[in-house]
């Protein structure tokens, strides 16, 4: 007979690892320094030994952008109808619905009236934690109309990049998104509303390849992931390590693709001065 | 093979002298018939139908050599012809059963005529432009002045190019940056002058370079989508053979996108999707199925304005009748746009693609 017995056969290792000092300390990615939670979340979610600039959510960037964190959502009722039945490992309609209890949202953007230091703006905000920020049909519509309210009312328009792409579940649906809005954004040139751009870690695929790189000013957070193809499949397919700092925002920046990089902390009183720029005093 | 492609010819040799009997011919047909019924339903039945499709071609060549050869009577003559009928009747079975995955392959099949192919068969006179004015020529995406049916127009696509040599020129018809924006040059000189624009698409997908990256493909492939649908003369677009992402996307944005009938259009490559989402490449099929690429999904979703026909078999069997197809649908589609006055012309594209792929529902909260 065995000194040891385990009591019960059924161990149960499924469930998620509790972390018990969750909550008070974060390690930063890039400096591998512990920080205390407060003190980064007091510091704009940057890094205060190395800068880094963490990801952060929708709301938390509207917060970051609109005064007195006061804003009005719209369009925020629109829901995928999953138009290719799109079945892999998962099912895309179970994922789509597990996205929407995490965050809360009903797809990977918010689209929101506010001010910025007192004059009005229409913002759209990707939630890159909703299936990476993928841009489907539900993006592409949220966009186009956020697109469309600019033209209306004469705001000027700010979207917030953070996003992988094209939703691959939606197909060519996805793909189709990018035309309509890239066309909207040709009519906003026209009645000459200010479009600004703001890139933040990561914005590759798609959208990368329509509004994101088609403002009247592209500016992007320091160490933002911004490229086309993803840095994982050039290395596929040239076999070779690329280097360092490649497809980051100050590599785009070196090569004459973004118009200025700016840190978290800068972003409002940039917005606004260039918006001063960009409008009329009324 | 061998014996019986003996008896055919031994059996025609003699036909001078006794009524032709097409026992031999027979035979490879009902083979050929044989291995279809067997393979259909049978789970390889990919890999088959390409060899199918291959075998079919020797018993094409054999029954033309058949025809030629002297001393035939009529009855042997129209025994012939109904053959050939049914080798046409097999091809187009042949086709219409392939799934999302073999219409992929036969968008890449290497005999595919491309886009220089279409341009040499459909238009005259043409003369190529280079260049983007900024960094270079690229020569996976041509770009040049054409008459079409005696009309001035300008005619854009991408080429792959069809030897190695030839391959390696035209980067594998992967375009640069520099490649969009000679086209986005091309086309606003085009505008200028009021010549319509035709764009053939036939790309892989985008460029994953260091070279595209650091000169910005996405900013140009962006600009292109933007021009394009503000661009005041009439576009149509064809998406030839594969329809890859962004890359075909950036020449696409059309009055008019027509789809051949065996060409692809997607938003990634099945391998790529079946490596993300699966994890596991070798589900391409599964992924080709799922991502519904093929121009009857296209026709359905709404994305694609009208497919082409192509030659039973696929494009590559026929590539004259393929570009007399294509010729047509053009001449037909660039006639209904000239109809239309300027600015409703720029309006209804925009209208296009602004109600194009909505696939959303609101949601009552």
């Amino acid at each position: 007979m065995a000194w040891f017995k385990r009591q019960s056969a059924d161990v149960d290792a499924s469930g998620a690892k509790k972390v018990r000092t969750e909550g008070l300390w974060v390690k930063c990615d890039n400096c591998r320094q512990i920080i205390w939670k407060k003190d980064l979340e007091e510091n704009l979610n940057v890094c205060p030994k190395c800068d880094h600039h963490f990801r952060i959510d929708a709301r938390a960037r509207l917060a970051l952008l609109l005064d007195g964190n006061q804003y009005e959502i719209f369009d925020s009722n629109l829901v995928s109808t999953d138009p290719l039945n799109f079945v892999d490992l998962k099912a895309y309609s179970s994922r789509l619905a597990q996205a929407q209890s995490e965050t809360g949202l009903s797809d990977a953007v918010i689209n929101a009236r506010g001010k910025l230091n007192d004059r009005p703006v229409i913002v759209s905000a990707m939630e890159y934690s909703f299936i990476g920020g993928s841009m489907g049909a539900v993006v592409g519509e949220s966009i186009t109309r956020a697109i469309e309210q600019s033209i209306e009312t004469k705001a000027p328009l700010i979207i917030v990049s953070a996003s992988g792409g094209a939703r691959m579940m939606e197909g060519v649906v996805s793909l189709m998104q990018l035309a309509k809005i890239s066309a909207a954004l040709a009519r906003l040139d026209e009645v000459r509303v200010p479009y600004i751009s703001v890139l933040t870690d990561p914005t590759t695929g798609g959208v990368t390849a329509s509004f994101a790189m088609l403002g009247d000013l592209n500016i992007a957070e320091p160490g933002a992931l911004i490229g086309f193809a993803g840095p994982r499949v050039i290395e596929q397919t040239i076999r070779q390590k690329l280097p360092q700092g490649f497809q980051r925002s100050e590599f785009l920046l070196e090569h004459g693709m973004l118009d200025a990089v700016v840190p978290r902390r800068q972003m409002k009183p940039y917005l606004s001065r260039a918006l001063d720029f960009m409008t009329r005093a009324a | 093979m061998r014996p019986s492609q003996r008896g055919v010819r031994g059996k025609a040799e003699t036909a001078a002298r006794a009524p032709l009997s097409l026992d031999g011919a027979e035979l490879l047909l009902s083979m050929v018939e044989a291995r279809w019924a067997s393979t259909n339903g049978d789970a390889r039945r990919m890999e088959s139908q390409l060899k199918s499709q291959q075998e079919l071609d020797k018993v094409e060549e054999h029954l033309a050599k058949l025809e030629a050869l002297p001393g035939q009577n009529e009855e042997a003559r129209r025994q012939i012809q109904e053959l050939q009928s049914r080798i046409r009747a097999l091809r187009t079975q042949v086709t219409v059963n392939y799934d999302a995955w073999h219409k992929a392959e036969l968008a890449r099949h290497p005999q595919r005529p491309h886009t220089l192919d279409y341009i040499e068969r459909v238009f005259s006179d043409w003369s190529e432009i280079h260049g983007d004015r900024g960094f270079g020529d690229d020569p996976a995406l041509v770009c040049g002045m054409a008459r079409f049916h005696g009309q001035e127009v300008m005619v854009l696509g991408t080429e792959k190019g069809r030897d190695t040599k030839q391959r390696m020129y035209r980067n594998f018809g992967l375009p640069n940056p520099e490649g969009y924006r000679k086209a986005l040059r091309a086309m606003k000189m085009a505008e200028k002058f009021s010549r319509p624009v035709i764009t053939l698409v036939d790309v892989t997908g985008a460029n994953p370079g260091l070279g595209a990256e650091e000169r910005g493909q996405a900013e140009a492939i962006a600009r292109n989508l933007r021009e394009m649908a503000r661009l005041e003369v009439p576009i149509v677009t064809v998406i030839t053979g594969e329809g890859g992402s962004g890359g075909a996307l950036a020449i696409a944005v059309a009055d008019r996108v027509l789809m051949m009938e065996n060409a692809v259009y997607s938003v990634i490559s099945p391998e790529g999707c079946a490596s993300i989402m699966w994890r596991d490449t070798t589900k391409k099929e599964l992924a080709a199925q799922a991502l519904r690429i093929t121009a009857r999904d296209l026709s359905e979703l709404g994305c694609v304005d009208a497919i082409i026909e192509e030659p039973a078999g696929g494009a590559h069997t026929d590539p004259d009748r393929a570009a007399q197809l294509l010729d047509a649908a053009l001449e037909k589609h660039l006639a209904e746009l000239a109809k239309l006055p300027l600015p409703q012309l720029v309006v209804s594209r925009y209208n296009k693609f602004r109600t194009m792929a909505r696939f959303f529902r609101i949601q009552s909260s």
